[in-house]
């Protein structure tokens, strides 16, 4: 199940959904991002943060999500899976994405969340804005979060 | 008739964030696409020059430039994306 959406969410919800869909699920994993304050690549320390807007691609998104999530199902038995973006307008320590996935065996699980999250950064139309005192600025995409794709690729 | 939508730092160059164009004789691929859209707009001429990473998506995926264009076909640029 995936969900686009402006509002918070409650990840103990969120896992008790998990936990009633996933039947004879014996290993739950959940990863929850937030945003933080200063990104690595920010020019000064000082350069806080103040909102962070994430712009997305109505109707890509969805489809891009379903396509990550499917590529998981295909490569790991899972009983049951979720993701939540949020977009919008967020603030410092706001939760932005969450990612559930519940499987027979902990590796599973673990192994496919940490899957979603890699792809979803780098193939999902999300993009983010950063004000801070400074004025706006669209952060960039990461060499490391290209890097973290290329760990999935089949030798 | 094809429908084009600008996303992110492209838009807000652009001023504009989707727009409907009749595919000009001789246009058949993105590339061409392109080419054409840099040659009427010069925002997007300005655009395509200070992006080397614009990504294109075609009928909602993510295609490569040589990808063959049809009638009604939703076309999206953007630069890479930053989620998660």
């Amino acid at each position: 199940m995936i969900s686009v959406q402006t509002e918070d969410f409650n990840i103990a919800l969120e896992y008790l959904r998990l936990r009633e869909r996933a039947g004879d699920a014996g290993a739950i994993v959940t990863f929850t991002g937030l945003v933080r304050e200063i990104y690595d690549h920010c020019s000064a320390d000082t350069e806080r943060i103040q909102t962070l807007n994430l712009e997305h691609y109505p109707g890509m998104t969805e489809k891009a999500l379903q396509s990550i999530v499917d590529a998981a199902n295909e490569k790991w038995a899972l009983l049951s899976t979720r993701v939540i973006h949020r977009v919008g307008s967020l603030k410092p320590s706001d939760q932005i994405v969450f990612v559930g996935t519940a499987s027979a065996h902990r590796q599973n699980a673990f192994d496919a969340t940490r899957f979603i999250m890699d792809y979803l950064k780098s193939e999902a139309p999300f993009w983010k804005k950063q004000s801070t005192e400074e004025g706006e600025e669209w952060i960039e995409s990461r060499q490391s979060d290209a890097e973290a794709l290329e760990t999935w690729q089949e030798p | 008739m094809i429908q084009i939508h600008y996303f992110a730092g492209i838009r807000e160059q652009l001023e504009t964030d989707q727009e409907q164009i009749n595919l000009p004789d001789g246009i058949s691929n993105i590339d061409q696409l392109i080419n054409y859209l840099q040659s009427i707009n010069p925002k997007f001429d300005a655009a395509v020059n200070a992006n080397n990473k614009i990504l294109v998506a075609l009928n909602q995926t993510v295609v490569d430039r040589s990808h063959e264009l049809s009638e009604n076909d939703e076309v999206a640029f953007f630069p890479p994306m930053t989620g998660g």
